[in-house]
């Protein structure tokens, strides 16, 4: 397994490193050492490859992911795999503000909390927390799945669209347009399925689902005071 | 728009290493501002009052300050060049009458009080490390900043930290959007400013609140309400540290905690060198909360 | 005694100024509807212009070069400063950022046609990029906007140079309700939105603030893109001297200066005549900037808002900047707003040449629309040929003039070139005022 030591590799070398090993489909393995909180790690991967990085990264880790896989055994900075397309981006520790903030598709896994702002504009991209997540999350969300093991902050799902919320926590507060909704079986099968793919133990039944109440889709002076 | 980094020592063991620690983590913030860098540091307590002053011409203005300001007051005064920067010791009781003296000299005063030494100057956070010499400095507990200035100067005065009273220090990331109004509000009560800058306005809300007799905890409680735009506020007393953040909370924030110390960044790469930091509890603080650690 | 009826004289009835027609018409719609009027087209009120400045031209003084024989280049490159792959424009006019969504896939092949015709680039919107620009366009920056419609990274790397908005001089700060922009299928296809609702607009970026992180984003699109695309930053104007400062300062390799009188993106009318500075006023400040850090044509600065002629081109250059932008003078070259739709410009309750409801997809000329029948007036191939022409005229006009001022090269024009005409332009430009060798916060008469 090709190690990428960051005490002695700098950062454009890493990436063009994994960029390229991504780009030529051999699903290769890197694991990325002493990442000490640096920026822009393993970013704009287009390509089946994993990478683990042993440690801390700074702001959009594993940013515009595409089919890889990767893998932080630490903390990760500001917008972790923000607007990810495909692939997996898996945190054992806690997630900072913005993660997977406008992100299309594939799953970022956090085990630990997320911060404000999670899931903010999400277009189609599925997040499990496993802990709880701050104020803000799902802000403008399209699109996609959020899963809340734990708690939520304030205003959650502020002036959401189509995307889903599931939450198994408390919630401090619904955001502008967002509203419990019915958990119908369809739903529970989704929520198994991303349970299940991110790995956690909970039960579907245990999760109160949260969306738009589509309120602001069409304008209505009576609702003018949510914009 | 700027990169915050503060220290705070529970154990006294590594007081030698704060100034090279702090220095470390100061140098990790240099792309988040690059124009200025500034230090306070709660260093030993003197046998009286320290004056941190600066000056453009240092050989001029320093050679013979002590003795000067020694027969002005008619005590002894203690004076130590690093730089642009002299701290000056003298006795409690005649603070006010060396800052009168200091001012009419020309020179800067960039802070004073029984602990809180400040430094600061134009240029990379690096150079400005360096020509203080930071990492030799000890203490309990410091606050460094480096600065990305956003409307006011790039200037010596204009670096942070901003100190508006005795021991007292602040230092912010984000931008304030009602710092003018609350600028005049501050001099109709007879607190001035000595710059254009937002951040020293936040400074001597807070010094003047513990004036008027709140606590720190209140006064930072207050910038909630009295203060608008966006902030990260670390603030240093002689016995403490506080964090707080504007309502929205978009600056970034993190902080780390062990058995040693409590430690503040905008980035968590400011923590990698720290000790113990894997072990650590690593957090962010909740927006509009106030955090504060005391002695 | 003459019995016949006296009539007493009276006055005309009297319009107020304050309370005119048009704002009393707007009070009537406010109450109506409860929501204000959203447009676009930028600030339609008199603001001091390049038409109050005028250039001296070369006499006994200055020799002229010959029209026509004598060389006067019109190239720009842009992205010199940390891009590998810098833009090299053949004039100094590029196609200012225009969603599509707003724009018909016609209107953007038709500026793609024009723009590659003549040298230049075009720019994509907030709507993502559409195979019809990126087919058409030989040169194609790629907006990086708050809402992140349609953002991928297989666009980013096919894009020529990536422009980071951080405002437009339409709507500094700008962001909220954005009702009546109505979602066609494809375009909520692109945008990740459901169909045919009201769009809300997000005045931040979602995963940055402020121009400390701006700095690390800029990073991380550089690493996506392996260095090679110049970083554009786009900022509305405001607050000019800051933040061109700062967008320096966060590493960008061109900053993009929008005045007030910018901008195709539908607002609230109150911020489009309310916020922000002309487009006379911005250039100095950022220029200034530039100056003081060492950094004036090693950042490229273009300016956008208002630019119609080669006069306006040449005058943008004196004052500072490298090249300029035009979005709503392409729209006309393409068609818009055009008279021979004028009973239709009737049936919506305006005129040729008022047309700004660019936002509701209803436009005559098949430009500002995605309904088939009106997409299908537009000849995407005669309309592009038209925006070439147009851009030719703009800068055969812009080296007229630079020849007069016997320059070989349009970035040779300077401030000393131009004189004012009114107080406020020699203020806003800091050139004098004409005859005079003083200008207003100039010391000295």
């Amino acid at each position: 397994m090709p190690v990428l030591d960051m005490l002695k590799t700098e950062l454009r070398e890493v990436n063009a490193t994994l960029q390229a090993a991504a780009k030529a489909k051999g699903n290769e393995a890197f694991t990325i050492e002493n990442p000490r909180g640096a920026h822009a790690m393993a970013v704009g991967l287009d390509g089946p490859i994993s990478v683990t990085v042993k440690g801390s990264t700074g702001y959009y880790c594993a940013g515009m992911n595409k089919l890889a896989t990767v893998h932080v055994t630490g903390s990760a900075g500001p917008g972790v795999a923000e607007n990810m397309m495909s692939g997996e981006v898996i945190i054992e520790g806690d997630a900072s503000q913005y993660a997977g903030a406008t992100g299309h598709g594939g799953l970022l896994n956090i085990k630990g909390n997320a911060s404000s702002r999670c899931g903010i504009s999400m277009k189609g991209i599925d997040i499990v927390v496993h802990g709880n997540i701050g104020h803000m999350s799902a802000f403008m969300a399209q699109k996609g799945n959020l899963v809340v093991l734990g708690n939520a902050g304030d205003a959650l799902g502020d002036s959401l669209y189509e995307a889903r919320l599931f939450v198994r926590g408390s919630v401090k507060s619904l955001g502008a347009d967002c509203v419990e909704k019915e958990m119908r079986p369809e739903h529970l099968e989704i929520l198994r399925g991303l349970l299940e793919r991110a790995g956690a133990d909970a039960k579907p039944e245990e999760f109160k689902r949260y969306g738009s109440a589509r309120n602001l889709y069409h304008f209505n002076i009576d609702h003018a005071d949510a914009y | 728009m700027c990169g915050i980094v503060g220290l705070f020592l529970k154990k006294d063991d590594l007081r030698p290493q704060l100034g090279d620690m702090l220095t470390d983590m100061l140098i990790t913030m240099t792309d988040r501002g690059p124009d200025s860098a500034g230090i306070a540091i709660y260093g030993d307590e003197a046998a009286g009052l320290k004056i941190t002053v600066q000056s453009d011409t240092p050989d001029e203005d320093f050679a013979g300050l002590d003795a000067a300001l020694s027969g002005a007051l008619d005590t002894e005064v203690a004076m130590r060049v690093a730089s642009t920067h002299a701290v000056l010791t003298l006795p409690l009781d005649k603070e006010a009458k060396a800052l009168a003296f200091l001012e009419a000299r020309g020179l800067r005063v960039m802070g004073s009080g029984e602990s809180m030494e400040i430094y600061k100057e134009v240029g990379l956070p690096k150079d400005v490390a360096a020509r203080f010499g930071i990492r030799a400095m000890g203490g309990s507990h410091g606050i460094g900043h480096t600065r990305m200035a956003t409307e006011s100067a790039v200037t010596t005065l204009g670096a942070h930290p901003f100190s508006t009273a005795g021991d007292q220090c602040l230092v912010h990331n984000g931008s304030l959007s009602n710092h003018n109004a609350m600028r005049r509000k501050l001099a109709k009560k007879g607190v001035f400013t000595k710059t254009e800058n937002d951040t020293e306005v936040g400074a001597a809300y807070i010094s003047s609140r513990i004036a008027e007799g709140a606590s720190l905890g209140e006064a930072l409680e207050g910038t909630l309400k009295d203060l608008d735009g966006f902030f990260t506020f670390v603030t240093g007393t002689k016995n403490g540290f506080g964090v707080v953040r504007d309502p929205i909370a978009c600056k970034p924030a993190v902080m780390a905690e062990t058995d040693d110390y409590v430690a503040f960044a905008s980035e968590y790469r400011a923590f990698a060198d720290l000790p113990g930091i894997d072990a650590a509890r690593v957090w962010e603080p909740e927006p509009a909360t106030v955090y504060f650690w005391e002695r | 005694m003459d019995k016949t009826p006296q009539k007493t004289p009276q006055t005309d009835p009297r319009q107020s100024w304050t309370f005119s027609r048009e704002i009393n018409s707007e009070i009537r719609r406010a109450a109506a509807t409860g929501i204000y009027d959203i447009r676009g087209g930028g600030a339609k009120r008199r603001v001091p212009h390049f038409d109050d400045l005028l250039f001296l031209g070369a006499s006994m003084s200055r020799y002229p070069l010959e029209g026509y024989r004598e060389k006067c280049d019109t190239s720009v490159v842009l992205g010199t400063r940390f891009a590998k792959k810098p833009i090299e424009l053949k004039i100094p006019i590029t196609i200012a950022g225009m969603s599509f969504g707003a724009l018909s896939g016609n209107a953007k092949e038709a500026l793609g046609r024009g723009a590659t015709l003549s040298g230049t680039s075009t720019t994509t919107g907030d709507g993502g990029m559409t195979e019809e620009e990126r087919g058409h366009s030989e040169k194609l920056v790629y907006q990086y906007l708050p809402s992140r419609y349609g953002m991928n990274p297989d666009d980013l790397r096919r894009a020529d140079a990536i422009e980071v908005v951080v405002g437009q001089g339409a709507k500094p700060g700008g962001g909220g309700m954005l009702l009546g922009q109505k979602i066609t299928e494809r375009v909520a296809g692109m945008r990740d939105l459901p169909v045919g609702i009201d769009q809300r607009s997000a005045c931040r970026h979602p995963d940055w603030t402020g121009p400390d992180d701006l700095e690390i984003k800029i990073l991380e699109l550089r690493e996506i893109t392996g260095w090679e695309k110049p970083i554009y930053v786009k900022i509305g104007g405001a607050r000019p001297y800051y933040d061109t400062a700062l967008a320096v300062k966060a590493g960008a390799d061109v900053v993009v200066l929008d005045g007030m009188q910018g901008g195709t993106a539908a607002t609230q009318d109150v911020f489009i005549e309310h916020v922000g500075q002309p487009t006379l006023a911005c250039i100095r400040p950022a220029v200034q900037a530039l100056q003081d850090l060492g950094m004036h044509r090693e950042v490229q600065l273009v300016v956008s808002g208002g630019i119609r002629t080669g006069a306006d081109v040449a005058k943008a250059l004196a004052l500072g900047a490298d090249a300029v932008a035009i979005g709503t003078a392409a729209l006309i070259a393409l068609g818009d707003n055009d008279p021979k739709w004028e009973d239709e410009y009737r049936e919506l309750g305006t005129t040729a040449g008022a047309y700004d409801d660019w936002h509701e997809g209803r436009d005559p000329a098949g430009i500002t629309t995605q309904d088939p029948a009106l997409m299908a007036r537009l000849d995407p191939i005669a309309a592009g040929r038209r925006l070439r022409n147009y851009l030719n005229v703009m800068t055969l006009e812009c080296q007229t003039i630079a020849r007069a001022c016997g320059k070989s090269h349009v970035h040779n024009l300077e401030p000393e070139d131009l004189c004012a005409l009114t107080m406020e332009a020699a203020a806003m430009a800091q050139v004098p005022l004409a005859g005079t060798n003083w200008w207003p916060g100039k010391g000295g008469f």
